[in-house]
């Protein structure tokens, strides 16, 4: 029998279950804030979290039930234009979960349509007060708690994604962030400012408009939550495509919307295509802002587009081949865990994956022997399933690329450690991989591979791994392990990275901003940084007839 | 001897400025640069191209290269170069200034008491920055420590236009190198000169070799270079929109190097009719004619509330016909040429359009002199919406004056541009001043003033008149790039936990 959504929910979580050694030490990674304290080799003493439902995990729901595949406008759901649909599969098995609304030129015309009265001067939500458009997002946030079970379930499913990952920290952080830019709407101070002469002058941090949000599929639920989060704060209305892979959660949480009460208009959810639905909101001429997560080279075009249309404002988050370097003073059996975990975490479809791991001369045999001994412990296979440490990639598509790469590193001389090859008959799995003796000019320590793929080279200076780890035209993150002041500092401002982690690798937190240097990206999102994105800056300068300090 | 007859030309070189260095054109190629109060040649300048924006940017990524002179100094020795150009600026005012009026057409009491003054508090102004620009430590969850580091992006393209020379290569400079990025400029074809000269005082006042680099040029040869170049980090560009347009298309087929762009405009300048209507009249009269018309906020739309409408016109009329055109050197002038051939053209082509859509010409309307580019102070009343003069960018002294009934209709009106550069309010009234200033799609909203601009407060554009803000802090953004750094800690302990160690104080007894 079906249990309905009002029945589970007055049932509360199912019968919980403990984080431990056994069903966790091998899928979890060191990194997130939220599971750290339980992990006993990293820490000297033993702590108890601090919040008793930390580290608690439920069984995921045996029988979810998809409910929202259409297209979300205005509060209300619509079929599209077009009349047409596409397929969301589970890339566990490759079968159909459902079958979504495909958005097009028309349906994105129709949701800026929507934003853009919802953000007409005098409208419910410009005349709102911060401090309730900081509430409406609390309340999302709760409601996003509320069916964190449901959605963590759903997200496993759509993404492949550990469903450990998924409740732990894919839905946690999404709640979280969305607290976080809650609790900023009504502290986003504009300056009074001492211009010369008999003036007085101070800038209003007003909303830009509309904002056409288009999101990635490896995080589905983070990164809506990292896009509406500081876009509703400020007081933005958006347009939100999520990726076709990956819709489910995007349009579940459109309900909730519709329930925490913001106003029709402010969030609308337009799943489609990057060629059809993407493109039409990246050359809108109403859309005041494009912000994009996802491939540099879709990155290019979207920069392309606002050129060609109206000048839109554009943010992007885009791919990396992110440096890891380890120096031979480092805790070795530390390093080794970060750096497994900064290119395996989530099947290594990380834009910040530490996709090149240099290791200082002297302890690179070492340091490979460890790192493949840790590659080798994985049990590959169905993500809802707590025995399993790794799940599949997310389509075909990621899929062979990622064998073609791996192809590419034997071919041209890397030596393969473990690995190298699928996994199963079904589903889209890929052995953890590890090659060694790579060096820099190889297909493999140049291109992002998306994949459970670790590429360790060689090093012997300093100098020469900086001029190594920057040479390359991407710039998204980096890590360093070491003991050494000196060298944690002089290397972390050398790098050209808009994140560097000391001593760990991937730790976010909705405080610390994250974005690219270079070809990763443009401008910055979380913490404060990530309102800059989202405001217009008016400077109202009134003459006054006499100025006194 | 090059000479203009005013002044000897012999100071400084006419040539391309990389590595502190002066060379010719790659191609060996120059272009004339005109005096616009004749229409003669003043001198040739080299004319920089694709080959020499290469050296240039080598010569800048040199100088930016970790370890190097530039990147090792202290921030606040940036600072005091800074300090030390504009002290240089200033012992050169009067050449510098007479040199802008020479190329531009721009009266000299402006070019000194405006220009130059405006160029001296706004290198100070970024001088004062350089090691104030902070980072943040950030309290991040979990155990980890969190701070962010506030960097120079590197190698900045800085396109400036031909309107404030001057003013607006310290507007670029001066940000980008209170926060440590590397420079190569382009400077407007027809206002090459006052930069050349400014290059030899970046040199005398001790900035590296590479950190500042001037190329002479076109748009579509050197400009186009920057805007595509995979080495350039960043493009600051000011002009028009239809250029703007070609830069964002140009970083997006590049290397998504960052953009700031700094366009056009058709700002409204609304009149209410409680306002102090001399003063609306002046302002309104200022806003639009002042630098021959040729400002990106000029108010450009004049909307004046129909009760006062017939005065205000009749007044503007005739201050307008007071207005003194004429040789940019005399001190009675208020409005010297229009800066070159093409402009004269195109304003003049302007005010025929205007015409034949039946806008009411009430005074000027046509050529001031025989020779130079001067065109007679211009005003339109009784002017529609739709009409071109109305909704296109003019770049000239034509004011074009329209009727308005209620505030509601007047903010709809206003905003209906793709343009959101500034605005600007006549009013008694408090809450129409408040409720205007909310209502208005523009960076800067002047109130009961126009064209009042200080380093400290931030410029840029809404909708299509830009992206980014420059001056005041804000302008400090657009020239840094965020790193954060996370450092695993041991443990944290924030500082309440350490205070319950404390012993409690000792009772002191009588």
């Amino acid at each position: 029998m079906q249990m309905t959504l009002s029945q589970f929910r007055e049932k509360g979580t199912i019968k919980p279950w403990v984080l431990s050694e056994q069903n966790c030490s091998a899928c979890l990674p060191l990194n997130f804030p939220c599971l750290s304290k339980t992990r006993p080799e990293m820490s000297s003493k033993k702590q108890t979290p601090a919040n008793p439902a930390e580290g608690t995990l439920p069984a995921p729901l045996s029988n979810l039930k998809i409910q929202h595949t259409k297209i979300f406008i205005n509060n209300e759901w619509h079929n599209s234009v077009s009349g047409k649909k596409f397929p969301v599969l589970n890339p566990a098995t490759e079968e159909k979960i459902c079958d979504v609304e495909e958005g097009d030129k028309e349906d994105i015309n129709r949701a800026v349509k929507a934003a853009r009265e919802a953000f007409q001067f005098g409208s419910p939500w410009r005349t709102m007060d911060a401090s309730e458009r900081g509430r409406l997002l609390n309340k999302l946030a709760d409601l996003i708690e509320r069916d964190h079970l449901i959605l963590a379930t759903m997200e496993s499913m759509n993404s492949g994604k550990l469903f450990s990952i998924a409740y732990l920290l894919e839905v946690n952080s999404a709640v979280n962030t969305l607290r976080y830019y809650a609790n900023w709407a009504d502290k986003i101070h504009g300056h009074t400012i001492p211009i010369d002469g008999k003036f007085f002058s101070y800038t209003r941090h007003e909303p830009i408009g509309v904002c056409g949000q288009i999101l990635p599929w490896n995080f589905p639920l983070v990164t809506l939550a990292v896009k509406i989060g500081p876009a509703l704060c400020c007081g933005n209305t958006v347009v939100v495509k999520p990726a076709e892979q990956t819709p489910l959660s995007a349009l579940y949480v459109a309900s909730l919307i519709k329930e925490a009460g913001i106003p029709p208009g402010v969030v609308n959810i337009v799943p489609g295509y990057g060629p059809t639905a993407g493109a039409a909101i990246s050359s809108h001429m109403d859309v005041d802002k494009v912000a994009f997560t996802g491939s540099t080279e879709v990155g290019l075009l979207i920069k392309e587009a606002a050129g060609k249309s109206n000048l839109k404002r554009v943010s992007l988050e885009l791919g990396g081949k992110s440096p890891c370097i380890v120096f031979a003073d480092a805790d070795l059996d530390s390093a080794v865990e970060f750096a497994h975990h900064g290119v395996f975490f989530h099947q290594g479809q990380c834009c910040i994956a530490a996709s090149r791991l240099f290791v200082e001369e002297s302890i690179y045999d070492t340091f490979v022997q460890k790192s493949v001994e840790r590659a080798k412990k994985y049990t590959l296979g169905n993500p809802l399933n707590p025995e399993v440490q790794q799940g599949p990639q997310i389509d075909k598509e990621q899929y062979t690329k990622i064998l073609d790469l791996i192809e590419s590193g034997k071919k041209e001389g890397a030596k393969l450690e473990c690995g190298g090859g699928p996994s199963g008959n079904k589903g889209y799995f890929i052995q953890p991989t590890v090659f060694s003796n790579v060096t820099d000019e190889m297909r493999i320590a140049k291109e992002e591979i998306f994949g459970p793929v670790q590429q360790i080279m060689k090093f012997k200076t300093i100098d020469e791994v900086i001029k190594r780890a920057n040479n390359t035209h991407y710039g998204l993150a980096a890590g360093i392990f070491t003991k050494d002041l000196d060298k944690a500092l002089t290397i972390s401002s050398a790098l050209q990275a808009g994140t560097v982690w000391v001593n760990c690798y991937g730790s976010f937190s909705p405080q610390t901003p994250f974005g690219g240097f270079k070809m990763s990206g443009n401008g910055r999102e979380m913490g404060e940084y990530g309102l800059h994105e989202y405001l217009e800056v008016k400077t109202v300068t009134v003459k006054i007839s006499e100025k006194n300090s | 001897m090059s000479s203009s007859g005013l002044l000897s030309l012999d100071l400084f070189s006419l040539q391309i400025f990389i590595d502190n260095e002066w060379h010719d054109a790659v191609s060996k190629k120059t272009f004339a640069t005109i005096n616009p109060s004749t229409g003669e040649e003043i001198c040739q300048v080299a004319e920089g191209d694709k080959a020499d924006v290469d050296k240039a940017v080598k010569a800048a990524k040199n100088a930016f290269r970790l370890g190097s002179p530039w990147r090792k100094m202290d921030a606040s020795y940036r600072g005091a170069l800074l300090n030390r150009l504009a002290d240089l600026i200033e012992r050169d005012r009067a050449y510098l200034a007479t040199l802008e009026t020479l190329d531009n057409g721009k009266p000299y009491a402006i070019s000194y008491l405006v220009d130059l003054d405006m160029v001296l508090k706004c290198l100070r102004y970024y001088a004062g920055w350089a090691d104030k620009y902070h980072g943040k430590t950030i309290p991040i969850d979990g155990d980890f420590f969190s701070y962010t580091r506030h960097e120079p992006i590197g190698v900045c393209a800085q396109i400036i236009p031909w309107n404030f020379p001057l003013l607006m290569q310290a507007w670029k400079l001066g940000p980008a190198l209170a926060t440590g990025n590397v420079v190569v400029m382009k400077v407007a074809e027809q206002t090459p000169l006052t930069a050349l000269y400014v290059a030899n005082l970046i040199k005398e006042a001790g900035f590296p070799p590479g950190v500042v680099n001037i190329v002479p040029g076109f748009g579509p040869t050197a400009g186009a270079a920057l805007a595509s170049h995979m080495e350039v980090d960043k493009v600051a560009f000011t002009g028009s929109t239809e250029v703007g347009h070609l830069i964002q298309v140009a970083a997006g087929k590049s290397n998504l190097k960052r953009v700031t762009l700094e366009l056009g405009g058709k700002s409204p300048n609304i009149i209410m009719s409680d306002a102090d209507l001399d003063w609306a009249v002046e302002q309104a009269h200022f806003a639009l004619f002042f630098n021959q018309g040729q400002c990106c906020c000029a108010g450009s739309r004049t909307f004046v509330q129909e009760d006062i409408y017939p005065e205000f016109v009749e007044r503007s009329v005739a201050r307008a016909k007071a207005r003194v055109v004429g040789n940019p050197f005399d001190s009675r002038t208020e409005q010297g040429p229009q800066v070159d051939e093409e402009q004269f053209k195109k304003i003049l082509g302007y005010i025929n359009l205007g015409k034949k859509e039946g806008a009411k010409l009430l005074c000027g309307g046509g050529p001031a002199a025989d020779r130079g580019f001067f065109v007679q102070p211009t005003i339109f009343g009784d002017v529609k919406d739709n009409m071109t003069i109305a909704s296109e960018e003019i770049f000239g002294p034509v004011m074009q004056i329209m009727k308005f009934k209620t505030i509601e209709e007047v903010v709809e009106r206003a905003n209906d541009s793709k343009y959101g550069l500034a605005a600007a309010v006549f009013t008694r009234d408090l809450d129409k001043a408040n409720y205007l200033s909310q209502a208005l799609q523009a960076g800067t909203v002047w109130i009961n003033c126009y064209d009042v601009f200080g380093a400290q407060s931030p410029f840029g554009g809404y909708k299509m008149s830009g992206n980014g803000r420059e001056l005041g802090e804000y302008g400090l953004q657009a020239y840094t790039e965020v790193k954060t750094v996370s450092i695993r800690n041991q443990q944290k302990n924030p500082c309440n936990l350490l205070l319950s160690n404390f012993p409690t104080p000792l009772t002191i007894c009588g």
